[in-house]
C-alpha cells in the first residue's frame, strides 16, 4: 500500500499522480510503440480499430459518463467525420487541413444537437439523438453530389505532407495512437478543470449545479460539442482505415456499440473507453475463433473423460450447427451487455479496480467496499 | 382530394399499429419509470408465438390469440424477474441498455428458432375490405384500429379508475413511498410487465396479416413507435395514440407528397420539432423544481 505524503495543493489534480503512474503509463506506451513490430499484421489492424474505437469512448465518456447525457446518435457523428474526409480529400484538400476542419464541422453540428438537449432530458434525449442519426443517414444516403449517396465513396489513402500513409502501414498506426493519447489526455485535462468539474457536476444533480452558479445551457452544449469534435477526428481515421464509407455502415447499430464500448468498459473513467474498445473489437475474431475451436475441444474432453467415439462427433457436430447457426452473434451480444449491466455494472474498469484494490489490502480486501447502495425509482418528472 | 382522404385513412390505421406498439412503451413508463427497448421484439415473439399456435399447431384463431397473449404474459412477467428487477432503481440509461441487449438476444434467437423467412398465418381479417364510397379499407388493417382504440379506451379506464392503476401511478411517482403505504411494489412491477407485453403480444397477432412474422419486424415497428410515444409524451396513453396518429399521417402524406427519402425522416423532424417547443411531449407532464 502506498501512502501519498501531500506537499503541494497541485498534487490532487495532477494527471501522473505519483511516480508509479509514470512507470506504469511509460511502459504502456513503450509496449505500444513497440507494438507494430511485435505483432502481425493482422492484429495491428486490429489495434487501430481498437484506437479508432476508443477514441470515440473517451468522447462519448466526455459527455455521457461525465455529463451524463445519454446519446445514441455517435455513429452520425462519425459520420460526418468520415463523409468530410472523404469530401475534402476529393477536393484536393490536404490532410492537416481537413483533419481539423472535421473536428471543427462536427463540433458546429454536435453544438447544434445540444442545444435541444438544454431542454431534453433521459430518455427524451435519448430519442432526440436517434431521431438525428436517422436524418444524418438519410441525408447521406440522398445528398448525392457530395456523398454518392448509397453506392458509397471511396477514400484515397491518407496523405501526410506528401508522405503517403496507407492503411495497413506503422505511420497509420502511429497517427491513429496519437490521436487516442491526444484524446485522452484532452479528457484528463479537461475533468481537472473547471469545466470539467461543471460537467460532472451537471451529472450528478442539475439542480445543485445550477444552484452553484453553473450555467447549464453553455456547459451542455461545450460538452456535446467537444464530444462529437473528438468522433468527427476519429471519423476522419475510419475513413482512412475503411477506404471504403456508406450510409449503412453508420447506424444505430453503431451508436448501440458505441454505448456498449463505455457500458462494458465502466462509465465512470477514461480507462473505461479504452477497456470497453479492446472488448468490442476482439470480441468478435474471438467469437470466430470459438466457433471453430470449441466444438473439437469440447468433443476431445468428452473424448478423455470415457465418452464413445461416435457420441463424441456427434457432439462436436451439434455444437459446429450451433455455432454456424446465423444470428449467434446478435445472441451473444446481448447476452454479454445484459450479464455486464446485471453482474458488473462498473464494467471491466470497475474489475480492475476491484483486482487492484484486492491485492493491496491483501488480507483486508471487503467485498462490500464495491456493494451499490440500494436505491429506489424515484420519479424523474419532476426532479 | 379522394387521394388525400385515402392517404389519410391508410395513416391513421398505420399510426394505430405504432400507437398499439408505443401503448405498450407507456404502459411499463407509466408504472416504472423504465423505457423498455425491447418492446418491439416482445410484439416480434408474440407474432412468432401465435404463428406456433395457429399455423403449426393449428389451433383456433381466437384460441391461439388468447394461448399467445397468456404465453407473453408469462414471458413479460419471467422477463422482469431476471432482467429488471436486479436493477430496478438504478440510472435510467442502464436499463434502457438492458432492455437493447434483450431486444437483440430475442431478435437472434428468434431467428434461430423460427429461420428468418416471412411467416404468415390465416387470420379471419386476412380478405375482405370495407368499402364507404370509393374509399378502401382493409379488414386487417380496420381490426388494428379497433384493438387499439379499445385496449386504449380499456387501459386508461384501469389507470385511472382502479385500485390496482392508482397503486401503479404511486409506484411510479415514488417507489419506497408507495411501498411504505403498504402498496405490493414488486406485484405491481411484474403485473405491468405482463401486461405490456400481452398488449405487445395482441400487436404481433393483429399485425401478423400486415406486416407478416419475420425477425426483424420488431426493430423496424419499434423504432418508429418510439417516437410516437415519445411525441405523445411518455407515460400517457391517450398520447400513445396520438402519436402514432400523427406519426402515421405524417409518414402517409410525407410518401405521397414529397419526393423519396422523406417518408422516412419527417416522422423524425416533426418529433425534433415538438421536442423543441414542448421537451415533455403533446400530453407529457413535466414540473421542475425551480432553482
Amino acid at each position: 500500500m502506498r501512502f501519498i505524503f501531500k506537499t503541494d495543493y497541485d498534487q490532487d489534480i495532477r494527471i501522473l499522480k505519483h511516480s508509479g503512474y509514470w512507470w506504469s503509463y511509460g511502459v504502456l506506451l513503450a509496449v505500444m510503440l513497440a507494438a507494430p513490430y511485435l505483432l502481425g499484421s493482422y492484429l495491428q489492424s486490429q489495434l487501430v480499430f481498437v484506437f479508432i474505437y476508443a477514441i470515440v469512448g473517451v468522447a462519448l465518456m466526455i459527455l455521457t459518463g461525465f455529463t451524463g447525457q445519454a446519446s445514441l446518435g455517435h455513429a452520425a457523428f462519425l459520420a460526418i467525420g468520415a463523409y468530410t474526409a472523404g469530401f475534402m480529400q476529393s477536393l484536393g484538400v490536404p490532410f492537416i487541413v481537413y483533419f481539423p476542419l472535421a473536428a471543427i464541422l462536427t463540433g458546429v453540428v454536435g453544438a447544434l444537437v445540444g442545444f435541444p438537449a438544454l431542454r431534453l432530458h433521459g430518455i427524451y434525449l435519448v430519442i432526440a439523438t436517434i431521431a438525428f442519426a436517422f436524418i444524418v443517414e438519410e441525408v447521406l444516403a440522398r445528398w448525392e453530389s457530395v456523398t454518392h449517396g448509397n453506392e458509397g465513396m471511396r477514400v484515397r489513402a491518407l496523405d501526410l505532407l506528401g508522405m503517403p500513409v496507407p492503411r495497413d502501414s506503422e505511420a497509420f498506426y502511429y497517427l491513429c495512437l496519437l490521436v487516442l493519447v491526444g484524446a485522452v489526455l484532452l479528457a484528463l485535462n479537461l475533468l481537472r478543470s473547471p469545466t470539467g468539474r461543471a460537467f460532472v457536476a451537471i451529472r450528478d444533480s442539475e439542480t445543485a449545479g445550477k444552484s452553484m452558479g453553473i450555467d447549464l445551457a453553455a456547459y451542455k452544449v461545450k460538452s456535446f460539442a467537444i464530444s462529437a469534435a473528438i468522433t468527427g477526428l476519429a471519423g476522419v481515421l475510419f475513413a482512412h482505415k475503411m477506404t471504403f464509407i456508406s450510409p449503412e455502415m453508420f447506424t444505430l447499430l453503431l451508436s448501440i456499440e458505441f454505448i456498449m464500448v463505455i457500458i462494458i468498459g465502466g462509465a465512470f473513467g477514461v480507462h473505461g473507453a479504452i477497456f470497453g474498445a479492446i472488448f468490442i473489437v476482439m470480441v468478435d475474431p474471438f467469437l470466430t475463433a470459438l466457433k471453430d475451436d470449441l466444438p473439437v475441444l469440447v468433443a476431445s474432453i468428452g473424448d478423455s473423460l470415457g465418452m464413445s467415439p461416435e457420441a463424441a462427433g456427434q457432439l462436436r457436430e451439434k455444437l459446429a450447427k450451433i455455432g454456424s447457426a446465423a444470428g449467434l452473434k446478435g445472441a451473444i451480444y446481448g447476452l454479454i451487455i445484459m450479464m455486464f449491466i446485471l453482474f458488473e455494472p462498473y464494467g471491466l474498469y470497475g474489475r480492475w479496480l476491484k483486482v487492484k484494490l484486492f491485492f493491496q489490502l491483501f488480507p483486508l480486501y471487503k467485498r462490500a467496499t464495491f456493494k451499490r447502495q440500494k436505491t429506489y425509482v424515484k420519479s424523474e418528472r419532476n426532479r | 382530394m379522394l387521394d388525400f382522404i385515402q392517404q389519410l385513412v391508410s395513416g391513421i390505421a398505420l399510426g394505430c399499429v405504432y400507437g398499439l406498439i408505443a401503448l405498450g412503451f407507456v404502459l411499463i413508463y407509466k408504472a416504472t419509470e423504465v423505457v423498455n427497448f425491447a418492446q418491439g421484439d416482445l410484439m416480434m415473439l408474440g407474432g412468432f408465438f401465435v404463428f406456433t399456435f395457429i399455423g403449426l399447431m393449428g389451433i383456433d384463431y381466437w384460441l391461439g390469440f388468447l394461448f399467445a397473449v397468456c404465453g407473453m404474459a408469462v414471458f413479460g412477467m419471467a422477463t422482469e424477474r431476471v432482467l429488471v428487477r436486479p436493477i430496478l432503481g438504478y440510472p435510467q440509461f442502464s436499463i434502457v441498455m438492458a432492455t437493447i441487449g434483450l431486444g437483440y438476444f430475442l431478435r437472434s434467437i428468434a431467428g434461430m428458432i423460427w429461420g428468418t423467412d416471412d411467416l404468415r398465418i390465416e387470420t379471419p381479417f386476412s380478405a375482405g375490405v370495407l368499402k364507404i364510397g370509393d374509399l378502401v379499407l382493409a379488414h386487417d388493417k380496420l381490426s388494428v384500429i379497433v384493438a387499439t382504440v379499445i385496449l386504449c379506451a380499456v387501459l386508461y379506464a384501469f389507470f385511472n379508475y382502479t385500485r390496482m392503476g392508482t397503486a401503479m401511478r404511486a409506484t411510479s411517482e415514488n417507489m419506497l413511498a408507495a411501498y411504505y403505504m403498504g402498496i405490493p411494489v414488486k406485484r405491481v412491477v411484474s403485473l405491468i410487465w405482463a401486461i405490456s407485453a400481452a398488449v405487445a403480444a395482441c400487436a404481433g397477432v393483429l399485425l401478423a396479416p400486415i406486416t407478416f412474422i419475420h425477425s426483424n419486424v420488431g426493430l423496424v415497428l419499434g423504432l418508429k413507435a418510439f417516437p410516437a410515444a415519445v411525441l405523445g409524451g411518455f407515460g400517457s396513453i391517450p398520447g400513445a395514440l396520438v402519436g402514432g396518429l400523427i406519426i402515421g399521417v405524417i409518414e402517409s402524406l410525407a410518401g405521397f407528397y414529397l419526393p423519396q427519402g422523406w417518408k422516412d425522416i419527417a416522422p423524425y423532424l416533426v418529433l425534433l420539432v415538438v421536442l423543441l417547443v414542448r421537451p415533455q411531449g403533446l400530453f407529457g407532464l413535466s414540473m421542475r423544481k425551480k432553482v
